[in-house]
């Protein structure tokens, strides 16, 4: 073992041999490929390393431009960590108050029937705040989609239980894990709203791997689809997060398509 | 051609007038007939009338219709309102205009008129109709006042006013035009670069100056604010003033009470006037200071608990002596119908402070 790490370790030192790094670069820097969404002004963000909310966000941006509907798409955001994409977007953004966006997009819709619009909520927004206003916008078939950000917790304010937190979850709040007897038991609320007339198409995704990412932007795209063909409403909730929550959350909000009328 | 309308009509008639095409609502006396009509007219004008789940989903509805440029209303009553408060700050931030109804019970929502709406130093004009005639007129103003400001605006009614049947015409006001509308949505800037954002977080994107920067974003707010609250006329009637020897303030139905009282003891030799702000906010400061200089005692007629008597203090500071002589005044609804809404009552309550 000690040779290997010798030889190692002598390798390293003349490869330093190869590399002036005290000179400047003979060219300059040049992107190799730019993978910023189009409709996504700057491909930067504040989130945290490895959430994966800019990947939900990066699938509904480009599920957007699949159904062409680019110029008729009008996103309305909640209030989250995704809270800083709502003006980082090259869609027309109406910024709402946590947990009230299905109703503001509602206004949208019935005032203009011929956009496409979408809400981009998370947990603590959409199943604590806003749980009423998001059953009540599928009961009446509302034609808007409405996409929830799952990552289990209240993430902006620092990781605090929300609705859909799984039982036996850690947060800052329920520091021994969350106990039905003490803090209740989780809401699935993609279950709640496919068991509404007023839903067209209900999925659950997930972002943690490739394979997931792909069926997870055909059930937007999908989505999407629904509302433009008229259907009524359509809704897509993932757990954002790392691996770890995922599976974590799976066992409770597992990924799947629940409900699709035109399957 | 005057028609006889309960005053909710007639109201959802000015609105549709004033160019109203969204209107979202959740049931609650004394505002129900007003969702009842506007859910009869504006299908048939082309527009949307919304049976909203809760009042917070109404606020919202209308918030989002607003937000794509269609004259949009909502309203309640102050129960409702209450609910309705934090939207109704937010849409002052997110400068989205918007006209809010309370058909109030009796007059104990002046505070939350004239104080709110909401958190934060967001206000809204409030525009409060004596009667039925008025109403139609000030529902007009209402419209055009919170597309020049892009704010919300309030229209304070009481139950008397809703359910009032009167002869009445809507005559269109010929308000002056306001600037083209340069910010709302309608999905036709996705993909140009320039996407418009609507949020009462502000309005500077990522690519603009690296985004949200809340602490100029309320400054921002609050010149508007101040900007608007100087740039609207405060609407005020006064009878009597220039050799009263007292003055009374009232607003909305109770001030037609006043008036009439005063009109009366003044016609018995009295030295007694009145005032009569229409605007609460803002509120005809200089008018009530004015009308108080000669006068030896303001009294402040309310069907509430003393609420408006604290604008005219502030208006009087301290130069002629300020008494409330109104009091809550309900029957067993609750519904704000007054048993001291008698001519006689009034008249009684003024010649205390003639004595």
């Amino acid at each position: 073992m000690s040779g290997t790490s010798h030889h190692e370790a002598t390798e390293r030192a003349s490869m330093t041999d190869y590399v002036a790094t005290d000179a400047p670069p003979a060219a300059g820097a040049h992107l190799v490929d730019d993978f910023t969404p189009s409709l996504l002004d700057i491909g930067e963000h504040s989130l945290c390393p490895g959430c994966g909310e800019p990947i939900a966000m990066r699938a509904i941006l480009e599920a957007i431009e699949a159904v062409g509907a680019v110029s008729r798409a009008i996103g309305v955001i909640g209030i989250g960590c995704y809270t800083a994409f709502s003006n980082n977007l090259d869609i027309e953004v109406l910024q709402a108050l946590h947990g009230r966006a299905p109703s503001l997009a509602t206004g949208v819709k019935r005032a203009k029937p011929d956009t496409l619009v979408l809400t981009v909520q998370g947990d603590g927004d959409m199943v604590n705040e806003g749980l009423q206003e998001v059953l009540h916008t599928a009961a009446r078939g509302e034609n808007v989609t409405c996409f929830m950000l799952d990552n289990g917790v209240f993430g902006e304010t620092g990781g605090h239980m929300t609705a859909t937190t799984a039982l036996g979850q850690r947060t800052k709040n329920t520091l021994d894990g969350r106990d039905a007897a003490q803090h209740g038991f989780p809401i699935r609320l993609s279950t709640l709203i496919a068991d509404l007339d007023g839903a067209a198409y209900v999925a659950r995704g997930a972002v943690n791997n490739a394979g997931n990412v792909a069926r997870t932007k055909k059930m937007i795209r999908r989505a999407l689809e629904t509302q433009e063909a008229g259907l009524g409403f359509s809704f897509v909730e993932t757990p954002d997060a790392p691996d770890y929550l995922t599976s974590t959350l799976a066992p409770v909000h597992a990924p799947g398509v629940l409900k699709d009328v035109r399957a | 051609m005057p028609a006889l309308l309960e005053g909710s009509e007639a109201i959802a008639d000015a609105m549709v007038a004033a160019g109203c095409r969204f209107f979202s609502g959740y049931p609650m006396t004394p505002f129900t007939e007003v969702l009842e009509h506007m859910a009869a007219k504006l299908p048939g004008v082309g527009g949307t009338c919304m049976n909203a789940e809760s009042e917070l989903e109404a606020v919202g509805m209308a918030w989002g219709a607003a937000a794509t440029g269609t004259p949009s209303a909502t309203g309640s009553t102050g129960q409702g309102l209450s609910l309705m408060q934090e939207s109704l700050a937010e849409l002052t931030y997110a400068a989205v205009p918007l006209v809010v109804l309370n058909m109030a019970r009796a007059q104990g929502d002046y505070w939350q008129a004239t104080r709110g709406p909401g958190h934060g130093d967001a206000r809204m004009p409030v525009l409060a109709p004596m009667d039925v005639p008025e109403a139609t007129e000030l529902t007009q103003i209402a419209f055009h006042l919170a597309a020049r400001w892009r704010n919300p605006v309030l229209l304070f009614g009481d139950y008397y006013l809703a359910h009032t049947s009167t002869s009445v015409s809507v005559t269109p006001l010929g308000l002056p035009p306001v600037a083209a509308d340069d910010w709302s949505l309608d999905g036709s800037t996705s993909g140009t670069g320039r996407a418009r954002l609507v949020s009462p977080l502000g309005t500077t994107k990522r690519n603009d100056r690296g985004g949200y920067d809340l602490a100029e974003h309320y400054a921002r707010c609050a010149a508007r604010t101040e900007e608007m609250l100087a740039g609207i006329d405060p609407l005020v009637e006064t009878g009597f003033t220039d050799d009263a020897e007292v003055v009374v303030v009232a607003f909305g139905t109770p001030a037609k009470y006043v008036r009439a009282a005063v009109s009366r003891l003044r016609a018995e030799g009295a030295r007694v006037g009145y005032v009569r702000p229409i605007t609460l906010l803002p509120f005809p400061t200089e008018v009530v200071a004015q009308a108080a200089a000669g006068a030896r005692v303001v009294g402040v007629y309310e069907n509430n608990q003393g609420q408006m008597v604290d604008d005219v203090r502030l208006a009087v500071a301290g130069a002629t002596p300020v008494e409330f002589i109104g009091r809550l005044s309900l029957d067993g609804s609750g519904f704000g119908i007054a048993p001291d809404l008698d001519g006689g009552y009034v008249r009684e309550r003024i010649e205390e402070l003639l004595a």
